[in-house]
C-alpha cells in the first residue's frame, strides 16, 4: 500500500465534496429520470419510455447501475424515483446524485493506482507522484463529473483497470473488462480497434500461442458481457439500437466541439460571405437551437462519410501497430494507438462532445511520466482540451473557478514536466506552439472584457463560443497531426528540411533516445 | 518558454488557494435569507448603498436617509471608500443592487455573484500577492533556504480566512493583506513603507489596534537607533509625517469640524455594547463558567478591568520589543500583543482571532509544529459561526485539506531532531482529532435542555485553552530566546 497515493486521492475526494453545491447541468435531471425510468418501469419500458425529453440512451450495463442506485436513493428521498417529477433537484436529490459520482470514483483511483503500480515507476518517485496527482485532481472530470455532472470517473477507472491488465500481458481479462465497460457506455467503441488490432498482434499471433484457441477465448470472454447486458431485451433489440446510435442529431452538437467540423463549418460560413450566399430563413448552427444543418457552400456530410472518415485516420496507427511495431514498443505504442484512435473519432466523428476529448487526454497522462515528448503532446492537448471544456461551466459563480483550477492544474502539469526532464530538450515547446498557448490568454480578455465594453455581446452573443471551438479546433488538429507524425516514427522537421541535413537529424535522434533510456533507467518496463 | 520549477509551483499554489476560495463561494454567507437585519452581507451591501447615494459628510451621521440602528457605517473611512467604489460598480452594472431603501436586503443569485467576485478580486489583487511577499520577505531572513512553498502553503491555505471572507462574507483580506505587508516592508527595512501600509490597514479596520503598539515601539525603537541626533529627528519627524498625512488624507471630508470627527470616531468605537455577545473563547468567557463575572459587574466596571488586564500583558510584551528589537521578536510581539487583546479586552469578537493568526502564520517557519496546531484550535474555535452562516461542509473539508496538505506535504521538510516533536505531534494529533470529533457530535447530539448552549460553550473553552497554551508558548519564546542567543553570541 501506498500512503502518498491515498492521502493525494483523499484530497482530491475533499475538493469534490466541496463542489457539491455547484450549478448542475441538465444531465443531472437526465441521470435523475434514469433513476426513476429503472427503478418505476419494467426492465421491457426502460428503452420505450418517452415521459422525460431525457430518453434512456445508455447501454444497459449503465441502466443495471442505475437500478443499484436506485435501490439507495429509494432510502433517500422516494420522489427523486417519481418518473413524473420531472427537474426534481431538492437538496437530498444533489447530495445523493453528487456522492454516488464521488463514491463511484474509488473505481478510477484503483484503476490509476494499477496503471501506476505495472509502469514499475518507484513509489514516492517525482514520476509516480506526477502522474498520479495529474490523474486524480484531473480537472477535466473536475469539470465534467464534479460540476456538470456526469459519471465519467469510474468509467475511466475500468478502462485503466482493463489497460493495466493488458500492460501486464493478462490479455483475456483485460478484453473482458473492456467489453463490460462497452456495455456501460459505447462511445468507448472508438478505441477499441486499437484493442482488437494489440490482442491480435501481440496475444493471438504472438509466438508459442495456439492461434485458434487464443482467438476462441477473447470471442467467448469479449461476448460474455455483451451476452448479460442484452439478454433481457433480446427481443427489441431494434429500439434499443435506435436508442444507442442517434443519427438525427446533427453533424455538430449545439456549442461545436473544436474538432475538423468546427473548421468545416466556419469554412462553409466564410465561403459564403464571400460568394455572397446568405442563410435560409431559420436558425443557424451557433444558435444552439438546431439539430440538423446544412452547409452553404461545401458538401454535406452525412453520418457515413464521417464515419469512413473517421476509420481512415485510424487506418496509419493500425497498420503501425499490427506490422511495423517490434516487441519493446508494444506497450507504449498501444497506449499511443488509443490516444490517436479516440482522438481520430473526436476530430471526424458525428455529432460530437467536447467532453469526448477526456478520452484522449486521460490515456495520454499514462504516458506523460515516461517520455518527454508525449509529456508535451499530454501538455498541448491539456492546454487546449480543457480549456474547449469552459462553456459548459457558463454561470457567472462559476468564472473565476473555472479560471483558478484550470491554471491550477496547467501549472501543475508544466512545473512537473520541468521536474522530470529538465535535462532534455524534447518536452519544450516551440515558437509556434508557445505563441498559440499565449493566444488562450486573448479569449477570455475578449469574452470577459471586449464583448462586454462594446456591447458585442448584444449583437454577436454566440461569438465568444466560436471563437473558443475554432480556436481550440486548430489545436487539437495540430496536436493530432503533430502526435500521429511522432507515433508513426515521422519527424515533421525531418521533411521540411534537406536531404543533406538527414544525418545531422538521425544524429540528434539517437541522442536524444539515449538520453531518454538514461532518464527512463531500468525503472521504466514498458518495453 | 521555460519557467524555473519552484516558480510554476508557487503559481500552482496560489491558482488552488483562489481556487479553493472561489469553491467556498458558492456556498451561503452570513445572513442569507433571515430578515430583517441579515448579516455581515447585508451589511457590506448597506455600506454600498450609503456611500454611493449619501454626501461624504453624512456617512457616519444619523439623518432621515441614513438609519444607523440598519448597519450603520462603523469601519473607518478607508473601507467607507472601498465601498465607494464598489458601489459605483454595482450601480453601473446593475442600478437596483444600490437603490437607497429599495435594495434594503436584496438577495438575488446575480448580487450574490457580483459580491463574491469583489471579495475574489481583493484576494487575487491582493492578499495572495501580500502572502507570496511576505513569505519572501521571512525567507530572506531565515539561515537555512528552504522552498518558498513551505511558507507559502500554510499562509495562503488558511481555513479561518477563507471561510469568513468568502463564506461568511467580510474584507478582512483587505485589512490583513495590508498588515502582512506592512510587516514584509519592515522586515525589508523600508519602515516608511511600513508606517504608510500599516496606517491604511488601521483606516480599514480599526481592529488592526490590536497590532498598533508593537508597530509602533518597533519603529519607535528604528528612530532611537539611528547613530547621530539630527538622523533620530528626521526619521522620527519623517515617520511621524507618513502617519499624519495618510491619517489627514483619509479623513478629509471630516475634518471641518471637531463635531464632526467625534461623530466619526464614536461610531468606530461603541462603547455601549457588552463584554462579549456570543460564545468567544477568551478569558472573560472561559472564566463565567465558574463565576458569572458578567452579571456582577457594572458594564463600566467591566470596561475598566478589561483595560486594566489587558494593559498588564501588553505593556511587558511591547517594553520588551523595546530593549530587544529584533524581527522575530517583533513578530512575537505583534502575536503576543493581538493575543492579549482577544484574551482580556472589552468586546471581542470570534473573527478577532483572524488578527491573531495572521502574523502568527509568520512564525510557521520557525515553529511549525505548534503554529500549525494553533491555527487550526483558531479555525476550530470559530465552529459555532460556521453552523450560523451554513458553511459547516466547507468548515470540515477545508480543515480536512489544511491538516492532510500541511502533515503530509509540509511538515516533513522541516526537519525535527528533537525527540520532544514526536511527542507534540501526537499530542496535537489527538487534540486535532477530537476538535474534529466535538463538531461533528455537536451536529448530531442535540443539547440537554438545562445547558442548551453546551455545545458552544464546551467549543470556545475548548480553543481556549489551546490558545492559552499558545500564548504561554510565544510569551515563552519571546522573553526567553532572545537570552539564549544573547548568550550564545557572547
Amino acid at each position: 500500500m501506498d500512503k502518498s497515493f491515498w492521502k493525494i486521492f483523499a484530497l482530491s475526494s475533499a475538493v469534490k465534496i466541496l463542489l457539491i453545491p455547484a450549478p448542475h447541468s441538465t444531465d443531472f435531471e437526465v441521470h435523475r429520470n434514469w433513476l426513476a425510468i429503472t427503478h418505476s418501469l419494467p426492465i421491457n419500458k426502460w428503452y420505450v419510455d418517452e415521459t422525460s425529453q431525457w430518453t434512456l440512451d445508455y447501454p444497459p450495463f449503465f441502466a443495471y447501475f442505475e437500478r443499484m442506485l436506485a435501490y439507495v436513493a429509494y432510502y433517500v428521498d422516494k420522489e427523486m424515483l417519481n418518473l413524473h417529477k420531472l427537474n426534481y433537484n431538492t437538496i437530498a436529490t444533489i447530495y445523493f446524485q453528487r456522492c454516488s459520482v464521488i463514491l463511484m470514483d474509488f473505481l478510477y483511483a484503483i484503476g490509476v493506482y494499477r496503471c501506476l503500480r505495472v509502469s514499475n515507476v518507484p513509489l514516492k518517485s517525482q514520476q509516480y507522484l506526477a502522474t498520479a496527482s495529474l490523474l486524480l485532481f484531473n480537472v477535466g472530470l473536475l469539470f465534467i463529473d464534479h460540476i456538470h455532472f456526469q459519471y465519467n470517473g469510474f468509467l475511466f477507472g475500468i478502462l485503466l483497470l482493463s489497460i493495466s491488465y493488458m500492460l501486464e500481458e493478462r490479455y483475456v481479462l483485460s478484453a473482458f473488462i473492456f467489453a463490460i465497460l462497452l456495455n456501460f457506455k459505447h462511445i468507448f467503441l472508438y478505441i477499441a480497434p486499437a484493442y482488437a488490432i494489440y490482442l491480435l498482434k501481440f496475444y493471438c499471433l504472438a509466438k508459442g500461442r495456439n492461434k485458434f484457441i487464443c482467438i476462441t477465448k477473447l470471442l467467448v470472454f469479449g461476448l460474455i458481457p455483451f451476452v448479460i447486458s442484452f439478454a433481457p431485451f433480446h427481443n427489441q433489440m431494434e429500439q434499443v439500437l435506435k436508442r444507442l446510435f442517434p443519427f438525427k442529431r446533427g453533424l455538430t452538437h449545439a456549442y461545436w466541439a473544436p474538432n475538423f467540423w468546427a473548421l468545416y463549418n466556419v469554412g462553409d460560413k466564410v465561403a459564403a460571405k464571400l460568394l455572397g450566399i446568405t442563410t435560409k430563413t431559420g436558425p443557424t448552427t451557433s444558435s444552439g437551437l438546431v439539430k440538423e444543418f446544412a452547409p452553404l457552400v461545401l458538401p454535406n456530410i452525412t453520418p457515413r462519410t464521417t464515419f469512413v472518415l473517421t476509420l481512415l485516420s485510424m487506418l496509419p496507427i493500425m497498420i503501425k501497430l499490427l506490422a511495423y511495431t517490434p516487441l519493446r514498443d508494444a506497450k507504449a505504442t498501444f497506449l499511443r494507438a488509443i490516444v490517436i484512435c479516440s482522438c481520430s473519432a473526436f476530430m471526424f466523428g458525428w455529432h460530437v462532445h467536447e467532453k469526448a476529448i477526456l478520452m484522449s487526454l486521460i490515456p495520454l497522462c499514462l504516458l506523460f511520466h515516461l517520455y518527454p515528448t508525449d509529456a508535451k503532446h499530454a501538455f498541448l492537448l491539456s492546454v487546449v482540451g480543457y480549456f474547449s471544456l469552459f462553456p459548459l461551466l457558463f454561470e457567472t459563480s462559476l468564472l473565476v473557478l473555472r479560471y483558478a483550477l484550470y491554471l491550477f492544474y496547467m501549472f501543475l502539469m508544466y512545473g512537473q514536466m520541468v521536474r522530470l526532464y529538465t535535462p532534455l530538450r524534447d518536452y519544450k515547446t516551440n515558437l509556434i506552439e508557445n505563441c498559440y498557448i499565449y493566444g488562450f490568454v486573448l479569449l477570455p480578455i475578449y469574452e470577459h472584457i471586449l464583448s462586454v465594453n462594446l456591447n458585442l455581446h448584444l449583437s454577436l452573443p454566440f461569438l465568444p463560443l466560436l471563437l473558443t471551438s475554432v480556436y481550440c479546433a486548430l489545436g487539437v488538429t495540430y496536436f493530432f497531426i503533430s502526435y500521429y507524425l511522432y507515433t508513426l516514427g515521422i519527424k515533421p522537421v525531418a521533411l521540411f528540411k534537406s536531404f543533406t541535413k538527414i544525418e545531422t537529424t538521425s544524429k540528434t535522434k539517437t541522442k536524444s533516445k539515449t538520453r531518454t533510456q538514461q532518464i527512463n533507467g531500468d525503472k521504466v518496463k514498458l518495453k | 518558454m521555460i519557467f524555473a520549477a519552484y516558480k510554476l509551483d508557487i503559481v500552482t499554489a496560489l491558482s488552488a488557494a483562489l481556487a479553493l476560495r472561489t469553491i467556498v463561494s458558492l456556498y451561503s454567507y452570513s445572513g442569507a435569507g433571515k430578515p430583517p437585519m441579515y448579516g455581515d452581507y447585508e451589511a457590506q451591501r448597506h455600506w454600498q448603498e450609503i456611500t454611493t447615494n449619501l454626501p461624504p459628510k453624512d456617512w457616519y451621521r444619523n439623518t432621515s436617509d441614513n438609519d444607523l440602528l440598519y448597519w450603520g457605517l462603523d469601519y473607518p473611512p478607508l473601507t467607507a471608500y472601498h465601498s465607494y467604489l464598489l458601489g459605483s460598480i454595482a450601480r453601473r452594472y446593475n442600478a437596483s443592487f444600490v437603490e437607497l431603501y429599495k435594495s434594503r436586503g436584496i438577495e438575488s443569485n446575480e448580487h450574490k455573484n457580483f459580491m463574491r467576485l469583489t471579495v475574489l478580486f481583493a484576494d487575487i489583487v491582493l492578499y495572495l500577492p501580500g502572502l507570496l511577499i511576505a513569505s519572501l520577505a521571512i525567507l530572506k531572513q531565515q539561515q537555512v533556504k528552504k522552498s518558498l512553498l513551505l511558507y507559502l502553503i500554510p499562509m495562503a491555505f488558511y481555513p479561518g480566512q477563507i471561510l469568513i471572507d468568502n463564506g461568511h462574507f467580510q474584507y478582512n483580506n483587505i485589512s490583513l493583506g495590508l498588515c502582512l505587508l506592512a510587516i514584509a516592508s519592515i522586515y525589508k527595512e523600508k519602515i516608511y513603507l511600513g508606517a504608510f501600509l500599516y496606517t491604511s490597514a488601521l483606516n480599514y479596520k480599526q481592529m488592526e489596534l490590536y497590532h498598533a503598539l508593537p508597530f509602533f515601539v518597533y519603529m519607535l525603537r528604528t528612530c532611537f537607533d539611528q547613530k547621530k541626533f539630527s538622523t533620530k529627528a528626521k526619521t522620527f519627524i519623517l515617520l511621524a509625517l507618513t502617519v499624519s498625512s495618510t491619517f489627514i488624507v483619509l479623513w478629509l471630508p471630516w475634518l471641518q469640524s471637531l463635531n464632526s470627527i467625534s461623530e466619526v470616531v464614536g461610531r468606530l468605537f461603541p462603547i455601549g455594547r457588552g463584554v462579549f455577545e456570543d460564545k468567544v473563547s477568551n478569558f472573560w468567557c472561559a472564566i463565567n463558567v465558574v463565576y458569572k463575572v458578567k452579571d456582577k459587574l457594572l458594564n463600566q466596571q467591566m470596561a475598566i478591568l478589561c483595560f486594566g488586564l489587558t494593559a498588564a500583558f501588553v505593556l511587558p510584551i511591547n517594553i520588551h520589543l523595546f530593549f530587544n528589537k529584533r524581527k522575530e521578536t517583533f513578530i512575537l510581539s505583534l502575536v503576543n500583543t493581538a493575543m492579549s487583546f482577544y484574551l482580556f479586552s472589552f468586546q471581542v469578537h470570534e473573527k478577532s482571532i483572524l488578527l491573531v493568526a495572521a502574523p502568527a502564520m509568520l512564525l510557521f517557519s520557525r515553529y511549525p509544529q505548534e503554529t500549525f496546531w494553533f491555527l487550526e484550535a483558531t479555525v476550530f474555535s470559530m465552529f459555532p459561526l460556521f453552523i450560523k452562516d451554513g458553511l459547516i461542509l466547507p468548515f470540515f473539508i477545508l480543515l480536512f485539506i489544511y491538516h492532510v496538505v500541511i502533515k503530509q506535504f509540509i511538515l516533513e521538510h522541516f526537519n525535527f531532531l528533537e525527540s520532544r516533536s514526536t511527542i507534540l505531534s501526537a499530542i496535537s494529533s489527538v487534540s486535532v482529532f477530537s476538535m474534529f470529533i466535538t463538531a461533528f457530535i455537536s451536529l448530531i447530539v442535540p443539547p440537554p435542555t438545562k445547558y442548551p448552549y453546551i455545545w458552544p460553550l464546551l467549543i470556545s473553552v475548548y480553543s481556549f485553552v489551546h490558545f492559552i497554551l499558545y500564548f504561554g508558548f510565544s510569551l515563552k519564546h519571546q522573553f526567553m530566546n532572545d537570552g539564549n542567543n544573547k548568550l550564545k553570541s557572547k
